[in-house]
């Protein structure tokens, strides 16, 4: 059996304290979780479970108050706000319940949006073939269905070959049908360019087509499962 | 409190910095129109009260001698009121401390009663003792001099040195504006008044029983031009030199050019800043208001009527341009109330009347209210017919273009975040637009208030230097042969001396006629020369009359027409004199003649009235000391001097004026971008942060919204510039008077002003924004749809 890969993502005793004011709302309780180059997680646990709160820390987009946090040699927790900026430029893909794309650019332009600033980027062209989205490249947002717009989304998020593709309910505003061609672009993608990918939702049903499965419940992770085969997004429905 | 009305309240407080920009701009609107209307009306208030409580003439006539027993005819006039007889004289004082020579005028007092008109405001001692050398000096003289009661000053009197005694100082509504013979600008150093007692006045000047001036009060509803040709008809056997009435009387004239600038002023620049506050209130409430969409959408699916959410913004808008309305009107009041006590003690009224007109008030708060509200209405019709769900829902996603169909698209040559800023640009003209006429409006305001400057520059350059380039013009107290010019020359410190006459005539053609002061110089004089149009010295030919462009517009004159010239001395010819050159003059209305021309014209020998004089500015003390011996010699106007006076007058009244509504003009500017930078800020908020998550810095993200700013702002700038110059250009036509003219001249430097001014505003307002822009939630923009 092959030595297991080293850890991309440790984070240990991890936890967040929201304190507006007089209200104190713990939203992690002591966390620890490890993932590996590569591997593909579903994260699951209803609203409130502290699942948002973890991928802003892992995707630098906010800092956990006491704990740590390491992407490989990157101290999550202790970075500032530039060095979290040049972690996420460098590192990290995001994929957004809303697509966030840029109305005023095209397809190909949103990519290229990205691939500007990237250190190492592959063509816009080329991510959004992997996409399947070759033919709609002129395409503004304005012009593209929900499932297109997320799809376009994916080969921004991808495009700069990130280490870590974070995706937080890229279901979660479309039909099952859309969703479906949305997993698959982001199960393709993922595999592709060998980045560790976390999908956030609620969406049980996704759990099928990852390696493991986590389940948050009150700031803490409840409970793992490993998937001893990992379904096609195809074969997943809801 | 309802609901709703908290929500109201709590907006307001959210937006507050831009609330507070608005309300600002409005502010500067509205006091700007208070604030000019107020002082203009102030000032004539002032005068009017205090013409009345003085007894100020309404026809003024000078001759030559007249006896006393005249003044029962001239009372007598159909339509006078009262008629009042004088003497009156000029004469040189020796100050100590002033190398060179005063001129006082000598004024006299009836013995033993007060003047039936042109009373005095006495300040401060009594009036002279009759049959004495005593004198009431004019306050600003006896300030400037430091003369109290009891000192004594030398004045050249018909020839004779004489001490006179300050019993008392005074105001006159006849010297509100006290302009010495000669000079440009009031200078309280150089000239003054002596109220002396009649006989000893009319015995020093040969003039016991007899009188020089005359003054006349009428009974409301009368013709003056009527009185003034009876008048005319009594005392031209005695030299009289034709009666005028207040138009053509020193002090009022001048006084009435300045309330007309004022006035200009005040009805140009207000409406102009109150047309673009409205603008800027109606561009930056609807973009505003367009941003609470959903909001509206959820007030109307609780059951909101579309009336009470329209009704709801209204008194959002209500308390923002409340609040600018208050500021502006005390803001104006205060201002108002400094420049007009500013005025008043240039012009040495005794009193102020300060003038609050409800009307104005009224004006300057509906049309800012209007404006705002006209603002938000807009804006929030389009948004409160929609249905509730349509609302609640996002607006359906901008369709973007490629810039002309792809063929102007730059996006496979720029960076994608130029695109993003090209395309947000064309993709809302409209939008884009209105933010470019705001900020062109706001560089215009400052162009339009700035321009002043640069143009009286460019006057005393055209006047002092390149046409009366004299060092002094010396005056005689009557005409003398044109030999006297030699012995000029002759005193110490005079390097040349170009001799010129001086005749009062009335210029007349058709109805249009105007009193001036018709001048002969030397052809070929080199010192006080004539220019033309492109500011090249003219020769004047040896026959015809040569009239400034202003006068030619005055009496709608051109080259080669006749103009009827009535002269108002000596045998009082009238005669018909071709027009043979239009010429350049900023101040006054003048004439000009070949002085042989002139002299052959009134059958006269060949007789001066004074001489321009250059000096050697080493030897200036000898000279003047020189001069106050010289009985001659009325007076002498000094070039440098007079430079000097008016540029410090001016300094003090368009500089303060011009300075307020600059800084009015800037807050403007600063309103402007400042909204537009934070409308477009909430706009696309969602979008910066988004591009954040993805890695983008707070730098790259900020030059998204700040490049859009700079776009907007360079743009901007040549409208402004053309606009300003229209500004500038009705200004100019509005300050118009007989007396001078605001050469329109816009100097680069008022341009490069305008532009920094704005700049420095979008500069501050991008910094502010940027602070926001640090602080863009990122992860709210994960959770949340448009």
């Amino acid at each position: 059996m092959d030595q297991p890969p080293a850890p991309v993502f440790r984070m240990k005793d991890l936890r967040k304290i929201y304190r507006t004011g007089e209200v104190t709302v713990e939203a992690l309780r002591g966390l620890d979780f490890e993932a590996a180059a590569g591997e593909f997680i579903v994260i699951l646990g209803p609203s409130g479970s502290g699942k948002s709160t973890f991928l802003n820390i892992i995707g630098g987009l906010d800092r956990a108050t006491s704990g740590e946090a390491w992407f490989r040699d990157h101290d999550l927790i202790r970075a500032n706000e530039a060095q979290l900026t040049r972690y996420r430029r460098d590192h990290v893909g995001f994929v957004f319940q809303f697509y966030n794309l840029v109305p005023s650019l095209t397809a190909f332009e949103n990519v290229k949006l990205v691939t500007e600033i990237a250190r190492r980027p592959m063509k816009p062209a080329e991510a959004l073939a992997l996409v399947g989205l070759e033919d709609r490249m002129d395409h503004f947002p304005a012009q593209l269905s929900g499932g297109e717009q997320q799809r376009v989304a994916i080969a921004r998020a991808i495009a700069k070959q990130p280490d870590v593709l974070l995706c937080d309910e890229p279901t979660g505003a479309l039909d099952s049908k859309t969703g479906v061609r949305v997993l698959e672009a982001l199960t393709t993608v993922s595999a592709r360019s060998g980045a560790t990918t976390l999908v956030i939702t609620h969406n049980a049903a996704i759990a099928a087509i990852a390696d493991r499965v986590v389940h948050f419940a009150n700031g803490a992770i409840a409970r793992e499962e490993r998937n001893a085969t990992r379904q096609p997004a195809s074969a997943v429905s809801w | 409190m309802r609901a709703l009305d908290i929500k109201l309240w709590r907006d307001v407080l959210r937006l507050w910095p831009q609330a507070l920009a608005i309300a600002l701009v409005m502010a500067a609107g509205v006091a700007t129109l208070i604030l000019g209307v107020g002082a203009y009306d102030s000032l004539s208030t002032t005068r009017q009260r205090y013409y009345e409580a003085n007894g100020f003439a309404d026809i003024f006539a000078s001759l030559t001698r007249a006896p006393a027993s005249l003044k029962s005819d001239i009372a007598a006039i159909d339509g006078v009121a009262a008629a009042e007889t004088r003497v009156e004289e000029i004469a040189l004082a020796d100050l100590p401390g002033m190398a060179e020579p005063a001129s006082v005028r000598l004024v006299s007092l009836p013995e033993g009663r007060e003047p039936a008109l042109n009373r005095l405001h006495l300040r401060s001692g009594r009036l002279p003792a009759p049959d004495s050398y005593e004198a009431v000096a004019s306050a600003g003289f006896a300030a400037a001099h430091r003369l109290a009661e009891g000192d004594s000053l030398r004045v050249l009197i018909n020839g004779r040195q004489r001490d006179v005694r300050i019993s008392g100082t005074a105001l006159s509504p006849e010297f509100v504006y006290a302009l010495g013979p000669g000079a440009l600008m009031p200078d309280d150093r150089r000239f003054g008044i002596l109220w002396m007692p009649e006989h000893s006045l009319a015995a020093a000047y040969g003039l016991d029983g007899a009188f020089n001036q005359v003054s006349l009060s009428l009974v409301p509803g009368v013709d003056p031009d009527m009185v003034i040709d009876s008048l005319d008809r009594l005392l031209q056997r005695y030299g009289g030199r034709g009666a005028h009435g207040r138009a053509d009387q020193q002090s009022h004239a001048f006084l009435d050019a300045e309330l007309h600038q004022l006035r200009a002023m005040s009805r140009i620049l207000p409406p102009i800043f109150l047309l673009v506050t409205a603008f800027l209130v109606n561009m930056t409430l609807s973009r505003l208001i367009a941003l609470e969409r959903e909001q509206i959408g959820l007030l109307k699916a609780m059951g909101y009527s579309s009336l009470s959410v329209v009704r709801h913004y209204a008194g959002f808008v209500t308390l923002i341009a409340a609040a600018g309305i208050a500021i502006g009107m005390v803001a104006g009041s205060w201002l108002g109330a400094e420049m007009t006590t500013l005025y008043a003690k240039f012009f040495s009224f005794p009193f102020l009347v300060f003038s609050r007109n409800p009307a104005v008030y009224g004006i300057a708060a509906a049309a800012a209210y209007a404006a705002a509200i006209l603002g938000a209405v807009k804006a929030v019709r389009e948004v409160a017919w929609l249905s509730p769900a349509v609302a609640m829902a996002p607006p359906a996603p901008p369709r973007y273009r490629k810039i002309l169909g792809g063929y102007a698209d730059l996006s496979g040559y720029v960076r994608q975040s130029s695109v993003i800023v090209m395309r947000h640009l064309t993709h809302w003209p409209l939008r884009t637009l209105s933010g470019i006429i705001g900020m062109a409006l706001a560089v215009a305001i400052l162009v339009g208030s700035l321009w002043s400057f640069g143009s009286i520059d460019h006057m005393i350059d055209v006047t002092f230097r390149r046409s009366d380039r004299q060092d002094a013009t010396i005056t005689f107290t009557e005409a003398r042969p044109e030999r006297a010019v030699f012995s000029l020359r002759q005193l110490p410190g005079v390097s040349a001396a170009e001799p010129f006459r001086a005749v009062a005539v009335t210029l007349r053609n058709g109805t249009a006629e105007r009193r001036v002061s018709l001048i002969g110089k030397e052809p070929g004089a080199s010192l006080s020369r004539v220019l033309d149009g492109a500011l090249m010295p003219v020769t004047l030919p040896g026959e015809g009359i040569v009239i400034s462009d202003a006068l030619a517009r005055v009496l709608k004159l051109r080259r080669g027409d006749r103009v009827e010239v009535a002269v108002l001395e000596g045998r009082r010819q009238t005669l018909d004199v071709p027009v043979s050159a239009i010429i350049t003059g900023f101040i006054g209305l003048t004439a000009y003649m070949d002085l042989a021309a002139l002299n052959r014209l009134l059958g006269e020998d060949s007789v001066i009235s004074g001489a321009y004089l250059m000096l050697d500015h080493t030897q200036t003390d000898t000279l003047f000391a020189a001069l106050k011996q010289m009985p001659a010699a009325s007076f002498i106007a000094l070039q440098y001097a007079a430079v000097a006076k008016f540029r410090e007058t001016l300094a003090q009244n368009v500089t303060i004026m011009i300075t307020v509504y600059a800084s009015l003009a800037a807050i403007i500017a600063f309103g402007v971008v400042y909204n537009f930078a934070r409308v477009s800020l909430s706009e696309q908020g969602r979008e910066m942060a988004s591009l954040r998550v993805l890695g983008f810095t707070r730098g790259e993200v900020s030059a998204l919204l700040l490049g859009e700013l700079a776009a907007v702002v360079i743009i901007a700038q040549p409208v402004g510039w053309g606009l300003g110059y229209l500004f500038a250009w009705a200004m100019a036509e509005g300050f118009r008077t007989d007396l001078y003219r605001v050469p329109l001249v816009v100097n680069r430097e008022v341009y490069a002003w305008a532009s920094l001014i704005v700049f420095a505003a979008a500069a501050i307002s991008g910094l502010a924004v940027r602070r926001r822009i640090d602080r863009l939630d990122m992860i709210d923009v994960l959770k949340t749809r448009e």
